[in-house]
């Protein structure tokens, strides 16, 4: 990931700071900065969602396309995620530079999102065994100051809350051969029920306190962190310990309890919010990438 | 067929621009560890959004730096939703390198590279979304992300693309008429000299009928500077007022 270099004075007074509950920009250990988060911005997609934490800017597109379906579960769809580290977050980006951190971020992604805990993917079958809706989730990356997991996970949930997948009708004719049919309205489409699509918290560890939603410079801070994703009803999904540091047991379970605590909190705000956007359908002001 | 829609639909709009927003400098960024000017730039020209950023090095790497002029290096790269059928590979293939070598003529001529010896000036830009024209919009976000980075330059570089259909000359064409099978024009120019940076035609056309399309990309991109000049003007207005208290 993009690394700041910090030296030893700044190192010892975030610590000193967070050991105070109090951090470089003002906020308690378990409080996100200001979180801006839109929906269908990119209208070639089927869904779409934006968000900026802090300086963090990710933006999420979501296509549906028919596929086959994997062969040890005939009547499910499934989701297929490509992060793209574009060279617009940093120079080092450039090239195949951000591959190695997109080839990560996309593991992980897949792990927490991609099983039929999160997400209804019989929903998506449409031909057991021929035919299923497969979604394709890419994250482009375009401004990277820490944190990444979490922004993508709740972009993530709000382009899947935006996602229409259009209506197939199946007509077999009198060979057997099944033809797919896609319906041509456009507003004639199935949505997803996103109720129990997780959300990633990382902790990270700086002294012997752990902070939410690090920034760059306080994650340089830290020996190692953890990623917890938890459902709206606070059931921990995934749980993941990055870095080079190590973890006392203890922590991992002081930080599993802060880290289940704050992501419950996270899914009643985000959804009321997404329903408000959806609800004021055409009314809406579009904003996009200006302002 | 498609022409004839094409022609009925664009008779009186054929040398209208889509609708155009540009914004600058609307990321801010902070970095420590080189000192180097960054200015991200975002273009909007109604369906294709391209943010543009430009960072400039005061070193670059032994092999390619250059004693008496700065390195330009551009990458264009398009994101994996922007063009309706999914692309499997955001930049690296063919089409993104000649781009990106396109785009790294144009300014060398644009730039005053004299000005920075063995420096290397990145220029990066990524593509949201694309409906038609997706090296003029760059051209034109990278040209504000420049100006932005406060990177000497002869002329503000504006870009459009022009066709022919059915004897009428059009500007700045849509996916649509891109691929519809008629002749389309790319270019880049210079407006105050009227000089042509970059020139790429694909397809036949007749002899007679080249100038008046070059004649109506031209037309197209004064206009452009205007209002790329107005852009960059009234944001330096709004700067200098927060700045000022």
């Amino acid at each position: 990931m993009a690394a700041v270099q910090v030296s030893e004075a700044e190192k010892v007074y975030v610590m000193h700071g967070v050991r105070d509950d109090l951090r470089l920009d003002g906020r308690g250990c378990e409080d996100y900065r200001h979180m801006e988060i839109e929906t269908d911005v990119v209208s070639n997609t089927d869904g779409s969602a934006k968000i900026s934490l802090g300086h963090t800017d990710v933006l999420v597109g979501v296509k549906a396309e028919i596929g086959k379906p994997k062969a040890m579960v005939p009547d499910e769809g499934y989701l297929e995620f490509f992060v793209d580290c574009s060279a617009n977050a940093t120079p080092e980006f450039e090239g195949r530079g951000g591959e190695e951190l997109g080839v990560e971020l996309s593991n992980t992604l897949c792990k927490v999102f991609n099983n039929r805990h999160s997400m209804d993917l019989r929903s998506l079958c449409i031909c057991p065994g021929e035919n299923c809706w497969v979604l394709y989730v890419d994250v482009l990356l375009l401004q990277c100051d820490g944190n990444l997991f979490d922004a993508i996970s709740i972009a993530i949930k709000a382009a899947l809350f935006n996602t229409r997948i259009p209506k197939v009708h199946i007509s077999e004719d009198e060979e057997g051969v099944k033809e797919i049919e896609l319906s041509d309205d456009p507003y004639d489409c199935m949505r997803l029920n996103v109720k129990n699509v997780p959300c990633i918290v990382t902790l990270c560890k700086i002294g012997h306190r752990h902070v939410v939603d690090a920034t760059l410079q306080e994650k340089a801070c830290s020996v190692a962190s953890l990623l917890i994703s938890v459902t709206h009803r606070g059931t921990v999904t995934c749980v993941r310990k990055m870095g080079g540091g190590s973890l006392d047991p203890e922590s991992i379970f002081e930080m599993t309890e802060a880290g289940k605590r704050v992501g419950k909190a996270l899914h009643v705000p985000l959804m009321e919010l997404l329903q408000k956007e959806e609800s004021l359908g055409k009314k809406r002001q579009k904003v996009g990438f200006l302002g | 067929m498609i022409q004839n829609c094409l022609k009925q639909r664009f008779e009186h709009t054929s040398q209208l621009l889509r609708f155009c927003h540009f914004q600058l400098g609307f990321k801010s960024f902070s970095f420590s560890v080189l000192p180097m000017t960054v200015c991200p730039q975002l273009l909007q020209t109604d369906t294709i959004e391209k943010p543009a950023v430009c960072v400039i090095y005061p070193y670059c790497s032994r092999s390619k730096s250059l004693h008496d002029r700065a390195v330009i290096n551009c990458q264009y790269s398009m994101a994996t939703f922007s063009t309706a059928e999914r692309k499997r590979r955001p930049h690296g293939d063919r089409k993104s390198s000649e781009m990106s070598l396109h785009l790294k003529q144009t300014f060398e001529a644009a730039v005053l590279t004299e000005l920075y010896p063995r420096s290397q000036i990145d220029i990066y830009v990524k593509i949201l979304q694309a409906d038609g024209g997706n090296y003029s919009a760059c051209v034109n976000a990278a040209t504000l992300a420049l100006v932005d980075a406060g990177i000497p330059m002869r002329d503000y570089v504006c870009a459009c693309t022009a066709g022919f259909v059915e004897d009428t000359p059009l500007a700045d064409l849509c996916h649509a008429e891109e691929s519809g099978g008629g002749t389309s024009l790319a270019l880049a120019l210079l407006p105050r000299s009227g000089n042509i940076a970059l020139l790429q035609m694909d397809a036949r056309l007749h002899q007679d009928h080249l100038d008046a399309l070059i004649e109506a990309a031209m037309t197209a991109c004064k206009g452009l500077s205007k209002v790329l000049d107005g852009v960059v003007r009234q944001h330096l207005e709004e700067v200098s007022v927060l700045t000022r208290d």
